[in-house]
């Protein structure tokens, strides 16, 4: 057990800083990040729907103090840009999210979506290839069959390792609205996929057909308040998910209890405190992200001040709440005016759920401590990205005087947020993307 | 972007007195009388509020979420509006503002209406005047449900009077529901004169209209009565030629295709009550012949 629960929340320092550029353009902006279940494989989508997995390199037994650094594994065009005919629509091809499937074989699977699609993509080494062929020589040139005296077969030669990506499904045609969130089921069957007002299932054999499981579509679209914003399957029951909403709340819900799960069988939502009560304490309440722990017993919520944790087990109130950036409160009229108030922010947990980290902006990220209560607000910065340096807690200063480190909040810069982030299953390494630049910190080793 | 640095204090400041004002006065609405900054923050960011919804639409794809909040946004401060009694006399200020200008544009759009699927589809734009009216409270929700309960039987003799002048048999649906929504409007001007049924053509067309699509589309789920049931056989042809992103778009600007109304114009339909220019209303007439050719194709065909 390393000692890192001393130093709170954990001391980072970055290896490394990966896929940076200095003048970048609107496609390298990253738009997911997501380890898979065992650690050893990140992968990154950007808007001009590439997708980048990275590898953990092997520890290597002559410098232990050096964990495996990640680099670059594959490399490939997920989703392209479309164009819908009936509607005259360009179809973004950002990729909005990847999820691993556990590994189960050699070969790595994972799903990326944009707006329309989602895609399963098979990525596998090729480390040998076979010579000797009769009918073709070396080269790919036929063989003329005159030429052949003699039959030999064909040998397996080592080969210089080729990581290939093939897109083994397409499934398309599902979703009238933008999809923002996928979650693979943990009978390893099945996947959901959600949009602003439907959540669909899928099998992951199946392409052409898709069930509805919630609709929240009204009849008359001018009665249209509240849209799904995110959805998740629940890590161990196979039968439960829980999706948020635009309006603060979250239902979990049962697939047993009927097809169309338009009723929810737990619904959480904290009454709104009429002290904070202003025009803009809707849009503040709508959740951008829902995680479940790993555990299965908490769920944490994101909305645009706060990450609350939820026990799944009261519904009338989260069990925790942290404040990201309460120093924005008495700025939403401005951050509303520049559209900053409708930021996604997403949160994870660590592996052990006693840790949960979401971004904010200057490039800051914020982590909280739920056992001693602690938290920390860091920066993904290039400054502080001198291999072995250890990051440095920031502050922001809300008001009166502000000390030497600190930054105060009508320095902040707006631009640079954090709006994805990513914690390693199982040890102390975070993934941050800011803006195109990615991030990997690991915790300190002694 | 949010530049680095920029003060905003007044805004800010005027927002934390906003919140501290809407979280102090508890007492029943009609005692409470919003302060001169509170009222023009809050109209600011009814106006702030209506332009991003204009942009939005004018996006290839708008982004549904953040036009949902939006609109609830633009809902909440209607109703704290109403509550204050300040909504109304703002679109009473509208409508007295509109009048000189409509009288010719409004004719022309009536005469071309001569197809009734046309006439019930933009019929179907204004649609949600009895929401409008229902904004009116107090005496005027009287007005309302009488109107809508006796509807056609109220227009018919205004219906009669225009008929002579323009024979416009079929358009007789559009002309009924321009009457109501005038008459809501001036509903403030004690008993409806005589004059109102000279009024009718001068509908309030699209100067106050998008203003009033865009509020009066957001339904207040209050005592005003429900509005009357969407055509079933339109809403199927809606339903299948125009995706939804359309449907979201005639609902929250009341336009077809893309609105053709900066947002400048709306912003100053609204704060200013000055003289209309008529170009928005020119524009917003050739949006209406759009739809009316869209309907045609759609139905004719």
């Amino acid at each position: 057990m390393k000692c890192f629960s001393r130093y709170l929340p954990y001391i980072f320092r970055p290896p490394s800083t990966i896929l940076s550029s200095s003048c970048h353009t609107e496609a390298d902006i990253i738009s997911t990040v997501e380890f898979n279940s065992s650690g050893e494989l990140l992968a990154t989508g950007d808007k001009g729907g590439r997708v980048v997995v990275f590898q953990r390199e092997q520890e290597s037994k002559s410098q232990p103090q050096r964990r495996g650094e990640y680099n670059v594994y594959s490399t490939f065009q997920s989703h392209e840009p479309e164009f819908d005919y009936l509607k005259s629509l360009e179809i973004e091809e950002k990729i909005n999210k990847i999820k691993w499937l556990p590994q189960q074989n050699a070969a790595y699977f994972l799903l990326s979506t944009n707006d329309k699609t989602v895609k399963l993509w098979k990525i596998s080494e090729r480390d040998k290839r076979p010579e000797g062929y009769n009918l073709k020589d070396d080269d790919g040139r036929i063989r003329d069959p005159s030429t052949i005296t003699s039959l030999r077969v064909p040998v397996l030669q080592p080969m210089d390792l080729m990581v290939e990506a093939t897109a083994r499904r397409v499934f398309s045609n599902a979703h009238t609205y933008h999809i923002n969130s996928i979650s693979v089921n943990s009978d390893l069957q099945t996947f959901i996929s959600t949009d602003d007002l439907r959540v669909n299932l899928w099998n992951l054999e199946i392409t052409d057909r898709s069930f509805n499981i919630v609709d929240i579509k009204p009849a008359n679209m001018e009665e249209l308040t509240e849209v799904i914003t995110s959805a998740e399957f629940h890590p161990q029951q196979c039968h439960t998910f829980a999706y948020s909403s635009s309006k603060g709340s979250i239902r979990l819900c049962d697939m047993r209890q009927a097809a169309l799960c338009d009723k929810h069988c737990k619904y959480f939502e904290e009454p709104e405190d009429p002290a904070t009560r202003s025009f803009f304490s809707e849009i503040i309440s709508s959740i951008s992200d829902v995680k479940f722990s790993h555990n299965g017993r908490h769920l944490m919520t994101r909305d645009y001040l706060t990450v609350k944790v939820w026990d799944l087990q009261m519904e009338n109130k989260p069990l925790e709440t942290y404040q990201v950036h309460d120093y924005l409160r008495g700025k939403l009229c401005s951050l509303y005016e520049n559209d900053c108030i409708f930021d996604k922010f997403e949160c994870v947990w660590n592996g052990s759920d006693s840790v949960i980290m979401t971004g904010s902006y200057n490039n800051f990220f914020r982590m909280f401590d739920r056992n001693t209560k602690r938290d920390v607000t860091l920066e993904a910065s290039r400054e502080n990205s001198k291999p072995r340096a250890i990051l440095k807690p920031r502050k922001v200063c809300v008001g009166g005087k502000r000390r030497k480190d600190e930054i105060s909040v009508d320095s902040l810069d707006f631009s640079k947020k954090i709006l994805h982030t990513t914690w390693h299953p199982h040890e102390n390494i975070i993934a941050v993307a800011a803006t195109n630049n990615l991030y990997i910190f690991q915790d300190k080793v002694n | 972007m949010f530049p680095k640095g920029t003060k905003r204090k007044f805004l800010d400041s005027a927002e934390d007195a906003a919140t501290a004002t809407v979280a102090g006065e508890q007492g029943p609405a009609s005692t409470r009388t919003p302060s001169p900054s509170y009222s023009l923050q809050r109209q600011s960011l009814l106006d702030m509020s209506l332009i991003k919804l204009q942009l939005c639409h004018m996006l290839v794809e708008p982004n549904l979420c953040r036009s949902v909040l939006i609109a609830n946004t633009v809902r909440q401060i209607q109703e704290e509006m109403t509550q204050d009694g300040t909504w109304q006399i703002m679109t009473q200020a509208l409508a007295a503002a509109q009048c000189p200008t409509d009288r010719l544009v409004a004719t022309e759009v009536l005469c071309r209406q001569s197809d009734p699927a046309a006439a019930a589809a933009a019929g179907q734009s204004p649609k949600p005047y009895p929401l409008v009216g229902g904004l009116d409270r107090g005496y005027h929700s009287e007005e309302v449900v009488m109107e809508a309960g006796d509807a056609h039987k109220e227009a018919l003799p205004t219906q009669s009077y225009l008929a002579g002048p323009f024979g416009m048999g079929p358009c007789w649906e559009e002309e009924q529901q321009q009457q109501e929504e005038e008459e809501e409007e001036d509903g403030g001007d004690e008993d409806g004169e005589e004059s109102e049924g000279e009024d009718v053509d001068e509908r309030p067309e699209v100067d106050s209209r998008p203003g009033e699509q865009v509020f009066g589309t957001f339904e207040i789920k209050q005592q005003p009565p429900p509005p009357p049931p969407p055509d079933p056989a339109l809403e199927e042809l809606f339903s299948d030629v125009d995706p939804s992103y359309y449907e979201l778009d005639t609902v929250l600007t009341g336009m077809q295709s893309a609105p053709k109304m900066g947002p400048y114009d709306l912003l100053e339909s609204l704060s200013s009550h000055g003289p209309q220019p008529l170009s928005p209303g020119a524009s917003c007439r050739s949006d209406l012949n759009e739809l009316d050719h869209i309907m045609e194709i759609i139905v004719g065909s």
